[in-house]
């Protein structure tokens, strides 16, 4: 049986009308604004499911927007973002569609050009009060809730890169939660997806690139 | 520790002669590991949120996201200062900020979910009214919010708080038996008078389905939020003159689950059936969906 915190009956602060609509939207678009690394220039997002039908009603749009900005659930900005972002130069767009089967009701597809000209596809769903799991980023097969400080490196696939990065975070007395390593062909770039009980520094991101099959980490804190 | 029944609950803060919320704070500590004193922060802190939403609901009403509501918590508040009313005085200003709250989260505005968002003005629509009318600082209702968590984390467990499984019951239900179970505690009553509230409160919502009209969190959201308030408060009048339930309130909550799985999947915040499924609410969702 689940354990509740009396925060979890009485909270979160939250901006409404909707803990999988409204403040789980917003956590996903923090979430892909964490992958990009910043807030993006374009985001094109695709509307799945409910998420398609009630989208203006919930401000799902608003708060989508509002997260790749970098807001929190409670911030009464969200209300504004739209004006926020065509001020901060980001460009957006939703498409309301169906994106098949096997895909959750509240789902949405970011396609995002980040500020350095990177193309991605982040895609995720909102669960239910306000928890929300990125399952795709580009055509990758990923689960990160945002709930844990999470890494996710970019790496050449040769032997031993997964325990020389769990390694550097033993080094540092970091607990690794979960794990999950993906790539599209045999040695080729992979990536890894670590989820961490303690906050990981900047100290221990830069000695993960110093390994050499390391191209680069991304630190995503918990949103 | 964890408390699985209100039946312990009450047990224990009886016998060491303490409320129930005093029970739950501590309860909330050791599990969090940390001092008493900032879980009480914490949830000042959300105090002192609600406070807020139901003041900017009253003085800045705005039409909600899917324009069905608005504004009506301030005519109820107008009503009530310009007219003796039939509810009485302390019942208008109660239900008036439960309205106020459901149309501030409507329209994006800040709330703190009680349990959820859709239910969130009950709670800060009756303890607002108990604060000014009884003269309680912060800190007791902030013990009264801990009653009413505690009383919330039983109901989370055994049934639910969530309308997509448990119909409407199990989001304005829990939160009006939640706020009657804080309302005895901070009127003076009893831990058993508490639970006997709780398990009233309850008893009038079995079966109450989840019907929110073009899938919006605004009809009937926002009016069963100020009714939840209404029965918080008479519920709690009930428990404080000594009416007992008959059915005992651990033995409510768990047929409160019972019923919420019993429900079809219409009546469960897909906005299939109920009100959403009326000439009315069939309309409204074409309108609403076809304007976009
Ligand atoms: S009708 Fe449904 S959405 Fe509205 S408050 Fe009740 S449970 Fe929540």
């Amino acid at each position: 049986m689940r354990e509740y915190s009396c925060f979890d009956i009485l909270g979160p602060v939250m901006v409404g009308p909707s803990s999988s609509h409204t403040a789980g939207a917003v956590r996903l678009g923090r979430l892909a604004r964490a992958i990009a690394g910043g807030v993006p220039k374009e985001a094109e997002i695709i509307l799945h499911g409910s998420f398609s039908q009630t989208y203006r009603g919930h401000g799902t749009d608003l708060a989508l927007i509002g997260g790749l900005l970098g807001f929190n659930t409670d911030d009464v900005r969200i209300r504004n973002s739209f004006a926020i972002a065509n001020e901060k130069g980001l460009s957006f767009k939703f498409i309301p569609a169906n994106l098949g089967e096997g895909f959750h009701p509240n789902t949405v597809r970011f396609f995002l050009i980040s500020a350095e000209d990177e193309k991605l596809s982040i895609t995720g769903a909102s669960v239910g009060g306000g928890n929300v799991v990125i399952t795709h980023i580009n055509d990758n097969e990923i689960e990160l809730k945002g709930d844990l400080p999470t890494l996710i490196t970019t790496h050449h696939d040769i032997p031993g890169v997964i325990s020389r990065v769990s390694g550097v975070l033993a080094e540092y007395k970091i607990n690794i939660a979960f794990m999950r390593v993906f790539r599209k062909e045999k040695r080729k770039l992979a990536h890894m997806v670590v989820e961490t009980d303690d906050k990981v520094n900047s100290a221990i991101i830069n000695d993960i690139l110093k390994l050499e099959p390391i191209v680069s980490v991304r630190s995503i804190e918990p949103v | 520790m964890h408390y699985y029944n209100v039946k312990d609950l009450v047990e224990e803060a009886e016998k060491r002669a303490v409320t129930i919320g005093r029970v739950v704070k501590e309860m909330e500590a050791e599990n969090l590991e940390v001092p008493v004193e900032q879980v009480e922060e914490r949830m000042l802190a959300q105090w002192l949120t609600m406070k807020e939403s139901a003041e900017i609901g009253l003085s800045e009403p705005k039409k909600s996201m899917g324009g069905l509501i608005g504004g009506e918590g301030k005519k109820l508040n107008d009503y009530r200062l310009n007219n003796k009313t039939l509810a009485g005085q302390r019942m208008n200003k109660a239900v008036s900020r439960a309205l106020a709250v459901a149309e501030v989260n409507a329209s994006m505005g800040k709330i703190v979910a009680a349990p959820t968002a859709g239910s969130s003005g009950i709670l800060p629509g009756v303890l607002l009214t108990v604060q000014e009318e009884l003269n309680l600082d912060d800190r007791r209702i902030v013990d009264g919010l801990f009653t009413a968590s505690g009383i919330g984390i039983i109901i989370a467990q055994k049934a639910s708080i969530s309308g997509a499984e448990g119909g409407c019951q199990a989001e304005c239900g829990a939160a009006a038996a939640m706020a009657a179970a804080a309302l005895v505690e901070l009127a003076g009553g009893l831990p058993s008078q508490a639970g006997e509230a709780c398990a009233i409160a309850l008893k009038n919502v079995l079966g109450l389905i989840c019907d929110p009209v073009a899938g919006l969190v605004e009809v009937p959201c926002a009016k069963r939020n100020a009714l939840g308030a209404s029965l918080a408060l008479v519920s709690a009048d009930m428990g404080l003159a000594g009416i007992k339930s008959v059915i005992p309130v651990d033995e409510v909550i768990v047929a409160m689950g019972e019923v919420g799985c019993s429900l079809p999947d219409s009546l469960r915040e897909t906005a299939k059936g109920g009100l959403a499924a009326t000439p009315t609410g069939r309309e409204l969702a074409e309108r609403f969906l076809g304007k976009f």
